[in-house]
Order: structure tokens, then sequence, then C-alpha cells
């Protein structure tokens, strides 16, 4: 292994994220530079102010223009990206689903906050699970540094020729966005290297060669083609575990689908995403003095999601917490549970499954939170109860049983 | 006839679904059509007006006169019939 350098700076998610796509070089950055956008596309603004990218900044008119303006450039050869958040990826939501169709390898940072109503700006998942089915490969991180490393790895794995598909990263609203951690950041020599060049089997704007993008397809195609993006969203797997092994030979910073801790002989483990995770590790070495078994998976790369990597990591789990920042109206449990109970159904391994939906709308999530669940994981465990949901934090004074 | 996912080694498609220049003619629209339309030259003045509204490219010119009509491609959609000013376009049943 070949230790790289790195420089330690203070930075925010927002400004790792904007360092990562100034050392990327990113050709074209599109975005609505209003409510609900977030420092990202500020921060990057000043970069190309500053003259330190080359890189044609466009303020369009919404989040579904920034998207439409992104495939454009993405098709006419340009690596472009851009910055959303809650309502504005909702917004662009018709056009993200285009993005992934066409296999444009987009990068799309996106800060996660919770969707109105009611109107609310702060942390949850809502607005990141809205486009799960959309055919996005989609990373998760849990603080700035796995925020800047995410982007480097998202513009590699899109535009690997294997791959072509876009890429979202992930990171909490103001918990990860706004708050400021010491992160190391690598030599721009380095970071221009590993991603290399971006180049696309085709380009629009080759006049000797003229193509259309954005076909109409018949349901002779439709079908077909919808089947392509779920073809390729498999076979990124085999490609994404090359490069996290590429860049831990490279940097020494180990990457994996689902981050492990202490879960080799854990009874009872939690799952979760974003910042949270953080937070659950930290309750978990408390338990573990205490002599809990316990353990918690971070999960780093939600689309394509692969319950078998998970299943590898925790082979004596009797007992899963999988803890949800959002909720999916009108069925039983929230995204990842239903990724998770569906996964082990068709594994047939056997667990004891509960949902705890925590934090909606930036609602606190506190060690004191998380062990009032390992409590209830305990004697859920014991008196062998699955299959319910559990809201974590819910105001008892609304609560009427 | 059934594909079981994992069976499917590659799916042969175009990337996105981009298409090379000109594949559009492959596909010939004119079996859409229920009227077509009729040229009466001796009406026609070969203003191309028709040619200027023809939303496909169905509007048949050569040397600067106007002399029929694409019938591989045209829809029937009566818009040359339409715009005419001369009336020299009659849309005609196809049966």
């Amino acid at each position: 292994m070949v230790a790289v350098k790195t420089i330690r700076k203070s930075l925010t998610g927002a400004q790792a994220a904007a360092e990562a796509m100034k050392q990327v070089d990113v050709d074209v950055v599109a975005a609505y530079p209003i409510t609900p956008q977030t420092p990202i596309v500020q921060e990057y603004a000043q970069f190309v102010a500053d003259g330190i990218v080359n890189t044609e900044m466009i303020q369009v008119e919404s989040e579904h223009s920034a998207m439409s303006a992104v495939i454009g450039a993405a098709a006419s050869g340009a690596r472009a990206t851009t910055a959303t958040s809650a309502q504005g990826l909702a917004y662009m939501w018709e056009m993200v689903g285009i993005a992934s169709t066409l296999r444009l390898p987009i990068v799309m940072n996106i800060v996660n906050r919770a969707l109105s109503g009611p109107l609310n700006i702060h942390c949850d998942h809502s607005d990141a699970m809205s486009i799960r089915d959309l055919g996005w490969i989609m990373l998760f991180s849990e603080n700035p540094q796995e925020v800047y490393y995410n982007n480097i790895l998202a513009f590699r794995i899109a535009e690997d020729p294997r791959v072509f598909l876009p890429v979202a990263v992930n990171q909490d609203g103001f918990i990860t966005s706004h708050c400021v951690e010491a992160v190391d950041v690598l030599e721009d020599e380095f970071v221009k290297k590993f991603v290399g060049d971006y180049k696309y089997p085709y380009t629009l704007l080759d006049f000797e060669n003229p193509i259309s993008v954005g076909e109409w397809a018949m349901p002779s195609h439709y079908f077909e083609f919808r089947v392509s993006v779920q073809k390729a969203i498999e076979d990124s797997v085999p490609v994404i575990e090359e490069i996290f092994d590429k860049f831990y030979q490279e940097t020494g910073v180990k990457f994996d689908f689902f981050e492990g801790y202490r879960v080799e002989d854990a009874d009872i483990v939690f799952i979760s995403m974003g910042s949270t995770s953080g937070t659950v590790r930290y309750v978990v070495d408390r338990m573990r003095s205490k002599g809990g078994k316990v353990g918690s998976i971070n999960v780093r790369v939600f689309r394509p999601f692969r319950i078998d990597k998970l299943l590898n990591i925790i082979p004596n789990a009797k007992y899963l917490v999988v803890m949800d920042r959002s909720l999916s109206f009108g069925t039983t449990g929230s995204p990842l549970y239903q990724d998770i109970t569906s996964g082990l159904y068709s594994k047939d391994r056997c667990l004891l499954v509960n949902n705890y939906v925590y934090g909606l709308g930036g609602r606190d999530i506190t060690d004191t939170d998380i062990e009032e669940v390992y409590e209830h994981a305990l004697y859920s465990m014991s008196e062998g109860i699955s299959g319910q949901v559990v809201y974590v934090g819910l105001n008892p004074s609304f609560v009427k049983k | 006839m059934l594909a079981v996912s994992k069976d499917i080694k590659t799916i042969n498609l175009n990337i996105g679904g981009y298409a090379e220049g000109s594949t559009a003619l492959n596909n010939k629209t004119g079996g859409w059509r229920t009227f077509k339309p009729v040229l009466s030259r001796d009406k026609c003045v070969d203003c191309m007006i028709c040619w200027i509204y023809c939303p496909d490219d169905s509007i048949v010119v050569k040397d600067g006169k106007m002399i029929g009509f694409d019938y591989e491609y045209c829809k029937g959609c009566r818009v040359c019939a339409n715009v005419c000013p001369r009336s020299a376009i009659e849309m005609v049943s196809e049966r």
C-alpha cells in the first residue's frame, strides 16, 4: 500500500463536496441558486469566480432545468454535475429518471432534507428515497470526510464504461452539510489521475456523425431499455468493488457496500445510514463495555442494494435494528427495512427484524435514544418480536394509546 | 416468452437508446394514413406553403416544382390541404 499525501482542512460537508468537485475539474455545473439549494453550489461558484476551475456555471431557473442542462451537457461530452436537496430534488424528479435511462454518468450531491409538508428544511432521508427506484447508484456519507471520498469515487464509478450510470452522493442536511469537521484532502494531481478523463461513447456535438438522444420508444422497445438499466446497475457491483479496492490500494482508505462495526459475534445488529451511524457506533462501544453482543452496519451503497454482502458480515446476528430516517406511507416499514426484510426472505435466513423510524424533519437522535432502542431490541429479541415499526422520539404528549 | 433475470447476459441496444442519424427513415409511417392528399397540378402555383407546413418531410419538390407526396411517410394529417391557398390538395379516402 502506498500512502498518498493529504492535507487536513476544516470543512463542512457542503465544502467537502465542492472541494472534490473542484479537484475532479468539472466542465459544467448547472444549479438553481436559491432555497432549497445548499452551500455546495455557492462554494463552487466562488471557485469559478476566483478562476480556480474551468467550469461553465449555468444558473438555471429551476431544479428541473438544472438536471435538464446537466443531461444535455453530459450527452455532449462534458463532465457535468449539480447539487440539490429536498423540494429541489422533488421538482427535478422527472429528469432524474431520464438521466439514468439515458445512461449518462452524472454525479449529483444531495443534501438530505425533509420533503414538504409540512414545510421543513431539516434533515431526513425522504428526498433521497423518492429516487431510489430511478436507476441511480446511491452512496451515503456519514461525515464530511466521507462526502469528500464519496464524490471522488462517484465520478470514477459513474464514468466507468462498464457502468455509465449517474451517481447520487448523499449527506445529511445541516448535521453533515453545515458542520465543520477535519477532512483529509488528497492532492489535486492524485484526484485528477484517479478519476481520469471523461470519455463517453458518443457526443451530441459530432456533426459528422449526427445522433439523437432522448428517443421515443414504443411498447416494442421500452421494456428492453428499462431492463438494460436494471442490468447495468446489477453489473455495476463488481466494478464498484474494484474501484473501492483500487482506492484502498492507493490511499489506504477502505470502503465497502456495508461498513460493519463489531458485528462478527453480534446478536443484535443496528443498520443505519448517514450521520446517525457515528452515534450508533458510539452507543455500540458503550453497550459492548457492559457486555452486550451488539454491532452496527453503516450502509454506504444503498443502490445497488446487495443483501448478500450485508448478510456475509453478520454471520451470528439474531436480531436486526433497522433504522430508517423516512417513511413509506401505506406499507409495512420504511425503505431500508423493506430492502432488508425482502432480501432476508429471498436468502432464506430467518432473523428477527424491527423497523425503528427516527429523526424525521430533523428531530434529534441522541445516544440516549439509541440506548432506548437497544433496550427495546433486547426485550424484542427475548420475546421473539419481529415485523414491528417503532417510532423513536415521537413526542409522548401527542401519542394516545 | 420468459427470461430469468440472472440468465440475461446483456441487452443489445444502443446505450441509453441514442439513435444514429436518419434512422427514423426506417419507420414507414405512411401506414397510419386513412386519407391521402392528392394534388391537382393545374391549380398548383408552386408557392411551397405546403412544403413549409408539412410536419414530416412528405412534400416532394423537384427543380422548384411541387410534384407530389411521399406516401411512405405522409400520415394524412391534412395540414397541406388546409394551408393550400389554391385548394389544389384534396384529401381522398384510402378505402
